[in-house]
């Protein structure tokens, strides 16, 4: 499985799918996040592979 | 996804340029960038002295990273805001503003609200009016009136902050919403200058919060990631989700939302630009200008509390 984590939130998806698809999955707008994985930023069309763990940063900030 | 640039595999993806680049070529793209929207709108010179004023998150970390490699005079002013919220907020983020200077052996500026006026800004919210319902509103008049006194009590030409262009793009739907024609007019990547007040300018105004959030990463900034205990439920962030959903579903949507209005108050859509001068008053007590004679709406707050008001 492949975990995604934002903030205090995980979320698992299946591996094989592209992280735009993930993300569609759990209901995150690519708009509102940068990935991680091992440290390196990716992009939305990276296919995300079996233990991955990609770290979602928030850019939303200002109140 | 490949690099435009070099082909090499992409770090960031911009729909709304149609274009991706890989690290090395997004971390020259920014501050090409940068310079680009210096010129453009006429912010600063090499020769002038510019205060950043810098919170310890991303976008202001960032902008005084890239003007300081865009080699301009570039010095940090930090707010010792007292927020600590359960996080120790406002430690923290000074922490990270002053890690930040050290490292590159910049001068950051810092001023303490408490120990300039008394109290810190959730002690003023509690006891003014204007930060019954929240402390943001306290906040940013403390904040304008501190960067303000500093860059002229230091001789700053020029202050420079981080507002990207979420920010911006938030602010105008907000305003556009009621037809806040004074704000309206006065919003822009530049407020220039006036007898008593600094030039204000936004040189990351057209670069979205993605894009700096990227560049702080990728600079490997350490900048605080937690949010400002006060600003949940702040209309400017519902104000941000709401646009990110039409950018996702309409790549470009927040840019050209923004440049269109630049454009549009420039050819005069608000009426004439606002001069400023004409419409303010010397502050009695601190000498900073203010739309209505007599004391400015900070120094009202300060002679409340010492009258025990």
């Amino acid at each position: 499985m492949v975990k995604l984590i934002l903030r205090q939130q995980e979320f698992e998806v299946r591996p094989g799918m592209a992280l735009v698809d993930a993300l569609k999955k759990v209901n995150i707008l690519p708009e509102t996040i940068i990935a991680t994985r091992n440290g390196e930023v990716i992009t939305e069309d990276e296919i995300l592979q079996d233990g991955d763990v990609v770290k979602l940063v928030a850019v939303i900030s200002g109140g | 996804m490949k690099c435009k640039k070099c082909g090499q595999k992409a770090a960031v993806n911009m729909p709304q340029h149609h274009l991706g680049l890989c690290r090395e070529h997004f971390l020259e793209w920014v501050p090409e960038q940068t310079e680009r929207f210096i010129k453009k709108y006429a912010m600063f010179t090499h020769q002038e002295r510019v205060l950043v004023a810098v919170s310890g998150g991303k976008d202001s970390l960032s902008l005084w990273d890239i003007l300081c490699r865009l080699g301009y005079q570039a010095d940090g002013l930090y707010i010792a805001l007292g927020i600590d919220g359960g996080v120790r907020y406002s430690a923290e983020s000074q922490r990270l503003a002053e890690k930040f200077a050290a490292e590159r052996g910049l001068t950051l500026h810092v001023v303490d609200v408490q120990a300039e006026t008394g109290k810190t800004i959730p002690q003023w919210a509690e006891t003014t009016l204007r930060g019954q319902q929240k402390p943001c509103a306290v906040c940013g008049m403390v904040k304008r009136h501190e960067m303000n006194r500093i860059a002229r009590d230091l001789g700053y030409e020029v202050l420079a902050t981080g507002h990207n262009l979420d920010d911006e793009a938030a602010v105008l739907f907000g305003n556009t919403l009621h037809w806040a024609l004074d704000y309206l007019r006065r919003q822009g990547p530049v407020l220039r200058e006036t007898s008593g007040l600094a030039r204000k300018v936004k040189p990351l105004c057209r670069f979205y919060e993605r894009e700096m959030t990227a560049y702080a990463l990728l600079r490997g900034i350490e900048y605080i990631y937690e949010e400002c205990p006060y600003a949940v439920g702040a209309s400017s962030i519902r104000y941000k989700e709401l646009l990110n959903q039409l950018e996702h579903d309409q790549p470009g949507a927040k840019l050209t939302f923004y440049l269109q209005f630049l454009e549009a108050r420039q050819q005069g859509l608000f009426g004439a630009e606002a001069q400023p001068e004409a419409a303010l008053h010397p502050c009695p007590r601190c000498g900073q200008p203010t739309s209505a004679p007599g004391l400015c709406s900070y120094c009202r707050m300060v002679t409340r509390a010492e009258d025990g008001e």
